[in-house]
């Protein structure tokens, strides 16, 4: 386990890695780490929408969240992972590359999203810090799926 | 020796009472639905105290009071009867069927174990 | 939730079923069937609503339904006949019960004040009579705790006892004597048979304070002219404590009216003067007066072995009490037996569906895995496998029975619904309800009530006339609505019918001209008319009355029961009435599918939208206006939709001369030709919603797992085919058959 220290209250988030870069959530939103199933395809839904899987009999939404944070899409393939999460009262499933490691974070060592980031990637990242050299996002789940649309008259 | 409360009631929500306020004071308690099951439930498992109420369908408290003075095995079982009415025609009644004692309704947890103390012997 | 906020919502679901009940009762005795039992029952529901509002300290609800409860006793002792008058009153009373339900539960804000004024005034003079008292005639101050007893007080000329003599209170105030009571107890034969113990009723008095107890038998007779029944046993206890008379008193409230009881404060001469006279018997030798050991007596009184001699236990039937029959009270017919059932948590009952769906889904599963291994069909595992199947099937409709509720629940509330819109809309109405045993999963049965009310309002607003009307057409002056449900082919059918006016179809197809849903040239059989009224954009603000408050088209009507996967159709006779027929799955959680093959996907596609399969030549598919594909299916010509094109599988349909063209029916009954791949079979499939983790899909109704684990989809056939022709419709297509 690897933590960043100041003197405020911690806590505990689970780091990923989308292509070159790294994000973290909070890990009490993940509820276990699965290995790539291909997944069944919705018809007309957005891009990062890669389909739906068999989760133990329930059915559950993969999000590319690559895609979703408006990085590039590839491929899923067996390397990939698929961390399951809580998202208001739904269970999703997030797609990407690598899991790495759990990290202790205090509040205080987080800093705002600096200014270069793009919109897209500004609805989920929170704020970002540095652990060993490296940049984190820390991501904030909530926006992550599409918004339901109004039931048409 | 852990005492067991017989509570007979048709309404669901006087036996969750009713069980509540005797399963905190230590007992352990049966339940029955109306004065027939009572009586098949008296039968079958026994108690040390019955409680039930006055109104309730296919046979009344009166009826289980009766019915558990004419049963050899619980003639001396002490009986509660609940009632809501502050009529004494029925505790007369009540007591001339057989009955031990009686709690009024609503009650107080409380008074409810202590009449259930009271007469178990 | 604690116990205690638990507790109160079962009171509330209690009281839901009371209500209900109470309804049907009183619906009874409108009818004119009533005995006594029913009233009894009424009496019942309504005392024990009382009761539980006392519990929780529910006071309006308590004074309203102790007004009720009040009138229904003197019904049920046949104090007060039970005439029509009456009846209606307790109808309405039965109403604003609720109403004080609803509010006590907190899902309405307030009761109408006036109105639950008004139904306490009409039930107390129907209880008392024109001359009644107003406001509720309580009796609680009436304190039951104890009968007062006159105990002679001596004169303060005390003999002397040795004891310090006592500054004596008043007659007639609590005493609390600074040093004790003395307890004079003489228990009647009677009170034996009650199964009150005098070792228990001492051993309260010890909780009182240190007590010392002497016994007087000098009364008891020899054992051969004994009456065992009888007492003749004397007690005296001393509690030194300082305490309230009160609370000495209460030791013996439950069997004040069975014994000669003295108590005075310690120092008074000893009061055995002041005890009715004993029961005259011959003068026999006695043993002298004993002092006997407490802890033994006590000990003896709390061992369940049958007690000793001189406690007098009666062995023969208690002399107060008539021992009667176990069965007797019952005053009139025994009620016919009930099936014996058992109260379940509904989560335990949904979590054991959820699971045996899945048992389904893995034993699938299996068997596919099983096939794709190449076994034999002789194999035992293969055999084994479909007892498997036969097997879990079987659970599975037991388990799914298990959720199955009459529609009862939901027929019993439309009575007072109906009474309600007649009043409002100056209507008279006869409510007539059939097969309410009807049984359908539970799932289903909640989501009926909204459609029902819908087509019940609007029987009644629209469907029927106005009493005058009615009368100048001819007919009784009352309308009649029939609310039926009954099983048929595998669904539910529930049936709504007025005797009304029916449907004005000049009327119906004007307007949908003027709303652009037809064209005005357009030729339609007298069922299409009536089946305008579905269209969505047919009802506005000025066509619907707003009957309590809410204007709602029969379209959102006729989309929620399709969202249950239903259909709905109205048909009519101009004069005579309106028939609307709603027909429901008997269960969403299974459904009986069509796999079939579109692309690389597998998808199921709902058996009661199938019609029949085909397998087209290229030549079979013609073209409308160059691109629109459509194929001769019997008698014309049916729009062909490809479906992996549709859901954007593929780019490309499938190729002419392959494939398979499933022929399907709408709701509306339309009809299109699903072009696909290959058909895989069919299967129960067991439904997962896709709205629980994601959103709705358009095309899609839902999703299920498959044999191989995958997730397919479960197609929107209504919504595929009504898109593909909002693409390609031209006016003349829309009601093309």
């Amino acid at each position: 386990m690897t933590e960043v220290q100041t003197n405020a209250a911690v806590r505990e988030l689970i780091a990923f890695r989308i292509g070159e870069q790294e994000f973290c959530v909070d890990i009490m939103s993940v509820r276990e780490i699965r290995g790539w199933t291909p997944a069944t395809p919705l018809p007309r839904s957005p891009g990062y929408m890669k389909g739906v899987i068999n989760l133990r009999g329930a059915v559950l939404p993969i999000v590319d969240l690559g895609a979703r944070f408006g990085l590039r899409t590839s491929e899923p393939t067996a390397r990939h992972v698929i961390m399951v999460a809580h998202i208001g009262g739904r269970t999703v499933g997030l797609l990407v590359d690598a899991v790495s490691d759990i990290i202790q974070l205090t509040d205080g060592a987080v800093q705002p999203t600096p200014d270069v980031a793009s919109d897209d990637v500004r609805t989920f990242v929170k704020g970002i810090f540095a652990l060993d050299g490296r940049m984190i996002s820390l991501i904030e789940l909530d926006m992550i799926l599409p918004e339901t649309e109004a039931e048409a008259a | 020796m852990t005492k067991t409360v017989l509570t007979v009631d048709d309404s669901r929500t006087m036996r969750d009472m009713l069980l509540m306020a005797l399963e905190e004071a230590g007992y352990r308690v049966i339940q029955a639905v109306d004065g027939v099951d009572g009586l098949e439930v008296l039968a079958a498992n026994g108690a040390d105290v019955v409680i039930t109420d006055i109104n309730m369908p296919r046979m009344d408290g009166f009826g289980v009071i009766e019915g558990v003075r004419a049963d050899p095995n619980h003639r001396h079982t002490p009986v509660l009867v609940l009632t809501t009415e502050s009529d004494a025609e029925k505790k007369a009644r009540a007591r001339a069927a057989g009955a031990t004692g009686w709690i009024v309704k609503p009650f107080d947890p409380v008074k409810l174990v202590d009449a259930v103390r009271r007469v178990a012997a | 939730m604690d116990a205690f906020e638990a507790i109160k919502a079962t009171f509330f679901q209690e009281c839901d079923e009371l209500l209900a009940d109470l309804e049907a009762k009183l619906l009874v005795l409108e009818s004119g069937q009533a005995d006594n039992e029913t009233i009894n029952a009424v009496f019942r529901a309504v005392h024990s609503v009382k009761g539980g509002a006392g519990a929780f300290g529910l006071e309006a609800l308590v004074r309203f339904a102790h007004v009720f409860e009040t009138l229904m006793d003197e019904l049920r002792a046949g104090r007060k006949v039970c005439d029509d008058i009456t009846v209606r009153t307790l109808l309405r009373a039965s109403d604003v019960l609720a109403d004080h339900i609803a509010a006590a539960q907190g899902r309405v804000p307030e009761v109408d004040e006036a109105r639950s004024a008004g139904l306490v005034a009409e039930m107390e003079v129907l209880t008392h009579g024109e001359a009644s008292v107003p406001g509720a005639a309580e009796d609680e101050d009436d304190d039951f705790g104890f009968v007062p007893l006159t105990v002679g007080l001596p004169s303060l000329d005390l003999p002397s006892l040795g004891l310090p003599s006592l500054d004596l209170p008043p007659l007639g105030a609590p005493a609390y004597a600074a040093s004790g009571w003395r307890v004079v107890f003489r228990p009647h034969g009677a009170m034996y048979a009650n199964a009150n113990e005098t070792g228990l009723l001492l051993r309260e008095l010890g909780r009182l304070g240190p007590i010392s107890v002497s016994l007087d038998d000098s009364a008891v007779p020899a054992l051969d002219v004994l009456i065992a029944e009888d007492n003749h046993l004397v007690w005296t206890i001393d509690l030194t404590a300082a305490v309230e008379e009160t609370a000495v008193r209460e030791v013996f409230d439950f069997v004040e009216s069975d014994c000669d009881l003295s108590i005075t404060p310690l120092g008074d001469a000893p009061v055995m003067d002041d005890l009715p006279p004993l029961p005259e018997l011959p003068d026999l030798a006695a043993p002298a007066p004993a002092d006997l050991d407490i802890a033994a007596l006590l000990a003896r009184a709390a061992d369940p072995a049958p007690a000793p001699v001189i406690e007098a236990a009666p062995v023969a039937p208690p002399v107060a009490a008539a021992p009667a029959p176990v069965a007797a009270n019952a005053p009139s017919a025994p009620p016919p037996v009930a099936p014996v059932t058992i109260r379940v948590d509904l989560d335990r009952v949904d979590r054991l569906i959820n699971v045996v769906g899945e048992l389904v889904i893995q034993q699938a599963m299996l068997a596919q895995r099983v096939a794709e291994s190449g076994l034999t069909r002789s194999s035992g595992v293969l055999m084994g496998l479909e007892d498997l199947e036969l097997l879990t099937r079987e659970i599975q409709d037991s388990v799914m029975a298990i959720r199955a509720q009459p529609v009862k629940s939901v027929f019993q509330r439309m009575p007072r619904l109906v009474r309600e819109v007649a009043d409002m809309t100056g209507k008279r109405v006869k409510l007539v309800t059939a097969g309410e045993d009807t049984e359908v999963d539970k799932t289903v049965v909640e989501r009926l009530a909204e459609p029902i009310t819908h087509m019940l309002r609007n029987a009644i607003d629209h469907g029927l006339e106005t009493p005058a009307d009615r009368e100048a057409a001819g007919k009784a002056p009352e309308g009649t609505v029939h609310l039926a449900a009954l099983h048929r082919s595998g669904r539910i059918v529930i049936e709504i019918s007025d005797d009304g006016r029916g449907i004005n179809r000049e009327r119906v197809k004007g307007i949908a001209v003027s709303r652009g849903l037809i064209a005005e040239d357009a030729v339609l059989t007298d069922e299409e008319v009536d089946n305008l009224i579905f269209l969505p954009g047919f009802s506005t603000a000025e066509t619907i009355t707003d009957v309590s408050g809410r204007g709602v088209g029969m379209d959102v009507v006729k989309r929620s029961i399709q969202a249950l996967g239903g259909r709905i159709s109205i048909s009519s006779i101009p004069g005579k009435g309106s028939t609307f027929t709603l027909s429901l799955p008997l269960t969403l959680a299974v459904l009986d599918g069509m796999v079939v093959g579109a692309a690389e996907q597998t998808l199921v596609a709902p058996l009661t939208n199938i019609v029949e399969s085909l397998t087209p030549r290229a030549e079979d598919v013609h073209y409308v206006g160059g691109h629109d594909a459509v194929i001769r299916f019997r008698d014309s010509y049916v729009p062909l939709i490809d479906v992996a094109q549709v859901m954007g599988f593929r780019d490309t349909p499938v190729p002419s001369g392959q494939g398979v063209a499933v022929v399907v029916e709408t709701e509306s009954g339309a009809r299109a030709a699903l072009m696909v791949d290959a058909i895989q079979g069919q299967r129960q499939v067991v439904i997962k919603s896709l709205e629980t983790n994601y959103q709705q899909v358009p095309g899609v109704a839902a999703a299920t797992i498959l044999g191989d684990g995958r997730v397919a989809l479960i197609l929107d056939v209504d919504a595929i085919v009504a898109n593909a022709r909002r693409r390609t419709a031209g006016p003349e297509l829309k009601l093309a058959s």
